[in-house]
């Protein structure tokens, strides 16, 4: 019947499917989290025209995209990913723990932390900000629709939870029974978990829910750019969180596939002007101070502090917080409990 | 299970009998039904051609031929491919011997045929990394021997046949059943041997069931999300499929390009959906046919 049809047309389109590779050059995979979509659009195209110019030799970069732990997790499940682009510190060392793929002591490789640009936690309202939203203490009043992501997958939703933590631990002068409370009543005020910065962002833009969506700066900066500042306010909290996004080369991935050469430069050349410049364009805050100083009226002034001050390491902020049966989850259950 | 021994029947539909009702009730009930339909289904299928062609046909036409949206068409076709032909060799198999034989363990064998539709489709992707991720457990080998499956194109592949299982056997069985034995042990008593009996009697007897079958399972086939979104990695142009690159698209506030490229989707439903329609008759007229 219609074997001899099926087979050929089986066969065609494995023919199809295997010439995209036939020639192919060598190839790097950056798996990143995922409101760097845009920036990595642009610096991909911009490092595979240097490594030409640099060693003639043509490449290309694939991307993968997702919330940083949902990604970290794909990685140590054997994503053949030759950098990691991440939200947090942490995601990467679950990576080096969990698979052994990363050496140890990663973090120390690069500069900054191996944090080639930073951003910070911001608030973006409706125009006209009818909420009247100016500062963390308005998103726990009853009535205002606050959109934050999941920290349990997110890693933007881990900076957002940090900031608001850390605003109430100020407030409150240390207090952490009071800055759980500040907590619960801010994630009561919250109607969907998204899994990712991006789903929340989508959902508040688009799809028009919630009245402030707690946000990366460069997303904020993002949606005002795309829909226009004639629809959006952001809103510059009182104080917020020095969010220090880490890169790394995957060791064993880059050396099994005979890529650490690319990987490396790859990364490095986040810190050179273009890089730092491309960084600015799309609104993360470059650690160049050259740089930072040109592009400085782009970006607001916000007393801004750091995990390791408030909050120790990323370690501790896992246990206490985010693992299962940390303070999210009584936060989270609490919730549930009186509803 | 509970599915398995209601749809073991097909359903013959005869000529509409004649109601008793009022015309004015006939005819509200129908506007009711066409305006649901409407409202739930045409409505959302104009929404996509709606919002693709927003800006116009280059913009559509880009949309769907940039390098990454065809390496997603080619990737859904070739896991449609695969996945078509050995669910076609297996599904014959299977109907066969289920409609045809009596063996211990049929039932089982139904009911394992059934296991797609009863399980999520994201349980059978986690299942996959579970298997072959690399804490899994013919992870760490595969790796060894350089081989990848999930995260890959053999994992997308594996995710496609697991869910459009059923699909082609579903559709032979009650086909094969209300059919009967009687040529296939005719061909066999005038002295042809099972090759024979399959290839001359068995499948010019079945081949609309079989190509309705292939239809359904084509259009699961390139529609699948949830499996193939957990064993995918979401790696452009590499392991994204045509859902899965209308996803990526409308993440990236690329909504036009999101919807020409789901337009494509839905094209290929209102295929399918024409098919259906035709080939569904011819099915009605073979049993008909074998049973005058």
């Amino acid at each position: 019947m219609k074997f001899n049809a099926w087979l050929s047309v089986g066969s065609l389109a494995f023919v199809l499917a295997s010439s995209g590779q036939a020639f192919a050059d060598r190839i790097i995979l950056n798996v990143s989290y995922d409101p760097t979509r845009e920036l990595y659009h642009e610096y991909n195209r911009a490092f595979i025209h240097h490594w030409q110019e640099k060693t003639g030799e043509k490449i290309s970069i694939r991307q993968s995209h997702g919330g940083s732990g949902k990604q970290a997790r794909a990685v140590i499940d054997g994503v053949p990913a030759d950098v990691a682009t991440l939200s947090l510190a942490y995601d990467i060392d679950a990576i080096s723990q969990q698979s052994g793929l990363i050496a140890a002591e990663w973090q120390k490789r690069l500069p900054g932390n191996s944090a080639p640009y930073t951003s910070t936690i911001v608030l973006l309202v409706r125009k006209g900000n009818p909420k009247e939203i100016s500062d963390w203490d308005d998103l726990v009043k009853p009535g205002v629709a606050v959109m934050t992501p999941n920290p349990k997958t997110s890693g933007g939703a881990r900076w957002n939870y940090l900031a608001a933590w850390g605003f109430a631990l100020k407030k409150y002068d240390g207090d952490e029974t009071k800055a759980l409370e500040f907590l619960t009543r801010l994630y009561r005020n919250v109607p969907i978990l998204d899994s990712g910065a991006r789903g929340s962002a989508i959902n508040f833009i688009q799809r028009g829910i919630g009245d402030v969506l707690v946000s990366w700066e460069n997303e904020a900066f993002l949606a005002l750019k795309e829909y226009g500042p004639d629809k959006f306010e952001i809103i510059i909290p009182s104080i917020s969180i020095l969010a220090e996004p880490p890169v790394t080369v995957i060791d064993k991935n880059a050396d099994r596939h005979g890529t650490r050469d690319i990987a490396q430069a790859y990364l490095e050349y986040l810190y050179s002007r273009e890089g730092q410049e491309i960084a600015a364009h799309n609104f993360y805050r470059p650690i160049d101070p050259d740089i930072a100083k040109k592009y400085a009226h782009q970006f607001p002034e916000i007393h801004l502090f750091t995990v390791n001050k408030i909050f120790g390491s990323w370690q501790e902020v896992q246990n206490t917080h985010f693992s299962d049966g940390g303070l999210f989850d009584t936060i989270y259950l609490q919730q549930e409990s009186e509803f | 299970m509970a599915t398995s021994s209601s749809s073991q029947t097909f359903p013959v539909q005869l000529a509409a009998p004649v109601t008793q009702e009022q015309p004015w009730i006939r005819w509200t009930l129908t506007l009711l039904a066409l305006s649901f339909l409407s409202l739930f289904l045409l409505l959302p299928l104009m929404g996509v051609f709606f919002e693709a062609l927003k800006k116009g046909w280059d913009v559509y036409i880009d949309a769907i031929t940039e390098p990454d949206a065809l390496a997603a068409i080619r990737l859904t076709l070739t896991a449609a491919a695969i996945a078509i032909p050995l669910n076609l060799v297996f599904g014959i198999a299977a109907a066969w011997a289920i409609a045809k034989f009596e063996f211990y363990g049929k039932s089982i064998l139904i009911s394992l045929i059934d296991l797609p539709f009863s399980v999520s489709p994201v349980v059978t992707g986690l299942i996959y990394v579970l298997i072959f991720g690399l804490q899994g457990w013919a992870g760490p080998w595969l790796k060894e021997h350089d081989l990848a499956v999930i995260f890959a194109v053999p994992g997308i592949v594996l995710a496609t046949i697991f869910v459009t299982v059923p699909f082609i056997a579903r559709e032979l069985i009650p086909l094969m059943q209300a059919q009967g034995s009687e040529e296939e042990e005719a061909a066999i008593a005038l002295g042809a041997n099972g090759w024979q009996t399959l290839w001359y009697v068995t499948l010019p007897n079945i081949k609309w069931g079989l190509l309705y079958g292939t239809i359904l399972c084509n259009a699961r086939a390139m529609g699948e999300f949830g499996a193939v979104s957990v064993v995918s990695g979401h790696i452009r142009g590499l392991t994204n499929t045509l859902s899965l690159h209308v996803e990526i698209l409308y993440n990236e506030y690329n909504f036009v390009a999101a919807f020409a490229v789901a337009s494509l989707l839905a094209l290929l439903a209102l295929l399918t959906l024409a098919l259906k329609t035709l080939v569904e008759a011819k099915v009605a007229q073979q049993i008909r046919g074998n049973h005058s």
